[in-house]
């Protein structure tokens, strides 16, 4: 059992209130738990309070590695190429947020979660942020004490049918069959929709979307549902993908985006303003090309700012000057990591539609850099 | 009276017609044509049918299996070399060959590493499998574990042979004690083991080089059709013995031993294997801290030993209940102690009973090791449900990939039953 002691482990338990009086002792019993697994595994049943961490910025640090929760395979948002680098729209928040706090772009530990397992990973401490298209919902930010850190991703659920069924809207569905990911946001969509429009629909339940496509080529379903960016997909990869259609109804709010454990605004900050980072030197005309150029210094305060030539943002996050400059070197500012993983020029091809900046008629609108 | 018969004809044979071949539609493929496949007008409809169905389904698979293009870099590359002919896509196993054996991230330069230890553990288990090889390989098969622990994690070569130390000292403990009484060797045996593992990796720590010779791999980045063979052998070997411990105390006479026995069975036995690798992967999260987990693979091979031990020793149990009541007299009688009696007379019966049950337990658990790409394993199937279909370039290819791992699964269930048959006949000793 190779349990390397991290310097810096947990110092206290949040979300327990019973537990901070002795917290001194909790800590005793935390060390010797890393000495003997098995004696801990005994003590630490009693002790689930010691799971998460307070300092995570502390433990990345000690570590070396970002430990970063992705999804198991999603085309364009994550999934490991053929040699075994990880790639992805997700990935690369990742990669943004490791250069940012450790320097060092690739110090990342993907950690591959399914729709089912995400959320207790983030919630025992096994990963320090999730970036898995996770829809922001309200239970899941408040009833699952998580903490959203922004948005990378506005998605929307749609419906993909074959041509052939003739149907033009999504009302005409009544008494379809629909392929439904199990365990997703986009199951209640689903049942929601269908009841506030009053018709009838039988649910295929399936685990994947890789299992989706297949059930709906194979005519399992007559329609498909999910997230429109995984329709256009999915989609790309048929065949013939002009027999199908993806009807127009949009009949959710999907704003994806990463997300950290309630319990340390410290590190949920770090996460939000690396994201923030990407999305705000795209608006400033901040890109992988031209980032040394600029940070010798320019006539605009707030790049200056960014890339850590004037003022103390990174001192205020607990980081060095050079956390933006790094975070956006890494993969480029949000266009281009947009336009690497899933953008137009992608099999993916989708459009910048809501995810445009806010300055282009897109939602992407990042708080000011001061 | 042959003298008058002789006069009374007017030719009589002297020699035999020599031997003149059957009529052509008594014999050979004819025959067996007309006797299996036409013999009346209802089994002619059938076999026409059958041929029918055959040539529909070969018709449909030759083609794609013989057009099949096997070198693309991508799906479309695929189907623009076909053009809109039906063929396979096998170009994806030859891109991603080595994830789906050994898992993605796996260090490349490092796969003799797996692919030695494969053929190492054919000649370990070669001895326990036929026993008319030479009994000394057993040695091996005793040191084995520890060379695949060590070849397939690397790290620092003191950590397996400290393990290997604490084995060998809980057994000679056991060995010098246990003949005396049992209780004293089995758990000397064990307190002798703890120790040595103990005082040895405090020594491990302490000597642990920089860079050790073999480069260190953590059980997260183990993947592929390696994960399965490693969780199917590593649970097939432990659980036979466990099943035999659990099936022997469950008809013990004593009652905190039988009980014990009996709660594990049956409570392991009314939960899915599903749940048992929920509770492994998830589950434990929480009650451990964040930094000292236990090794993933070691939590799901605890999980499935104890799941398939479970089935195993109900198979055994049957293998003992046939046994007729006359052989545990006769063992009595002969004045063999407990121990003596199960090793010489009544296991060796019982087991040989219960073979056809115990492999069809270790098939059926082989390919229950694909549930681990659940709980986000890349095992075989965990690699091409995961990264491969979820890859810009072969999402869309399932039959080519779904079909390889079924034939990799084929191979080796079909071996382990083959085995098994060979085993039966080879242990046929009664007279039916």
């Amino acid at each position: 059992m190779g349990n390397n002691p991290a310097p810096g482990m947990n110092t206290g338990c949040f979300m327990r209130p019973e537990c901070t009086p002795r917290n001194g002792r909790l800590h005793q019993e935390e060390v010797k738990m890393k000495k003997t697994v098995f004696f801990g595994a005994l003590t630490a049943v009693g002790l689930v309070a010691g799971a998460a961490s307070a300092a995570t910025l502390d433990d990345v640090k000690a570590r070396g590695k970002l430990n970063c929760g992705v999804t198991t395979g999603l085309v364009g948002f994550a999934a490991p190429d053929a040699n075994g680098e990880w790639q992805g729209f997700d990935v690369a928040v990742c990669r943004a947020v490791a250069a940012a706090v450790l320097g060092d772009a690739t110090a990342v530990e993907f950690v591959p979660t399914t729709g089912k397992t995400r959320f207790t990973a983030l919630a025992s401490g096994e990963i320090d942020m999730l970036a898995r298209n996770t829809t922001w919902t309200f239970s899941r930010d408040v009833d699952l004490k998580f903490e959203f850190t922004g948005v990378n991703y506005y998605d929307g659920q749609g419906f993909m049918v074959p041509k052939e069924l003739g149907v033009s809207s999504a009302k005409d569905l009544d008494g379809a069959t629909v392929c439904i990911q199990t365990g997703t946001t986009t199951e209640l969509n689903l049942a929601d929709f269908f009841r506030s429009n009053n018709i009838g629909y039988e649910p295929v339940p399936i685990e994947t979307n890789a299992e989706a496509q297949q059930q709906y080529l194979a005519g399992a379903c007559d329609v498909y549902t999910t997230d429109a960016s995984g329709l256009a997909a999915t989609r790309a990869t048929f065949e013939a993908p002009g027999d199908h259609v993806i009807l127009p109804e949009i009949i959710s709010k999907e704003p994806l985006g990463p997300l950290v454990r309630h319990g340390d605004p410290e590190w949920g900050d770090i996460v939000r303003w690396s994201l923030n980072a990407l999305i705000a030197a795209e608006e400033l005309g901040i890109s992988s090309t031209n980032i040394e150029e600029l940070s010798a210094g320019t006539n605009n305060p707030e790049i200056n700012r960014i890339l850590g030539t004037e003022g103390t943002l990174g001192e205020m996050l607990g980081l060095d000057a050079e956390w933006a400059k790094r975070a956006i070197a890494a993969g480029g500012n949000y266009g281009e990591i947009f336009a690497k993983n899933i953008g137009e020029s992608t099999p993916i091809g989708l459009a910048r539609g809501l995810n445009a900046q806010w300055t282009e008629g897109g939602l992407l609108y990042t708080p000011p850099f001061r | 009276m042959s003298d008058t018969h002789a006069h009374s004809v007017a030719f009589v044979r002297k020699e035999q017609i020599p031997q003149s071949p059957p009529p052509a539609r008594q014999t050979g493929a004819s025959k067996w044509l007309r006797e299996n496949l036409f013999s009346n007008w209802v089994n002619t409809l059938l076999t026409i049918l059958a041929a029918w169905a055959i040539y529909l389904i070969l018709s449909a698979i030759l083609p794609w299996i013989f057009n099949g293009v096997w070198n693309a870099s991508s799906l479309s590359e695929c189907r623009e070399i076909l053009a809109g002919k039906t063929g396979a896509c096998f170009a994806v196993l030859t891109e991603r060959w080595n994830q789906l054996l050994f898992g993605f991230k796996y260090p490349p330069e490092l796969y003799w590493r797996p692919i030695l230890c494969f053929f190492l553990m054919l000649v370990a288990v070669a001895p326990v499998l036929f026993f008319d090889l030479p009994r000394k390989m057993l040695l091996f098969t005793a040191v084995f574990p520890f060379v695949a622990f060590y070849l397939i994690w690397g790290g620092p070569i003191l950590t397996p042979i400290v393990a290997l130390l604490g084995c060998a000292a809980g057994y000679v403990i056991f060995d010098r004690y246990g003949k005396e009484s049992f209780a004293a060797g089995f758990f000397g045996g064990i307190v002798g083991a703890f120790v040595v593992w103990i005082i040895g990796g405090l020594v491990v720590d302490l000597v642990r080089p920089e860079n050790p010779m073999m480069t260190p791999v953590p059980s997260r980045d183990l993947g592929g059709f390696m994960l399965n063979m490693m969780l199917g052998v590593t649970c097939v070997s432990l659980s036979i013995p466990l099943g035999i411990v659990l099936a022997l105390g469950r008809q013990s006479d004593m009652p905190l031993i039988k009980g014990i026995c009996v709660v594990f069975i049956e409570f392991i036995r009314g939960v899915p294997l599903i749940t048992l690798l929920f509770v492994a992967s998830v589950m434990l999260a929480y009650f451990f801290p964040p930094d000292s987990t236990v090794d993933l693979f070691l939590r799901v091979v605890i999980m499935i030993t104890m799941f398939s031990s479970a089935y195993i020793a109900e198979v055994i149990r049957g293998g003992l209940a046939a046994l007729p009541k006359g052989q545990y007299e006769a063992a009595d009688s002969l004045g063999l102690d407990y121990p003596q009696a199960m090793r010489l007379i009544i296991l060796p019966q019982a087991l040989k009973i219960s073979i056809p049950g115990i492999v069809n337990v270790a098939v059926g658990l082989f390919k229950d090791t694909t549930l681990v790409s659940v709980i986000s394993m890349f095992d075989l199937i965990g690699m091409i449900r995961g990264p491969i279909l979820a890859s810009t370039e072969w999402n869309g290819v399932y039959w080519e990939l779904l079909g390889f791992a079924a034939f990799l699964f084929f191979v080796v269930c079909y071996g382990i039953s083959q085995y098994s048959q060979w085993l039966e006949r080879r242990l046929a000793t009664d007279h039916r």
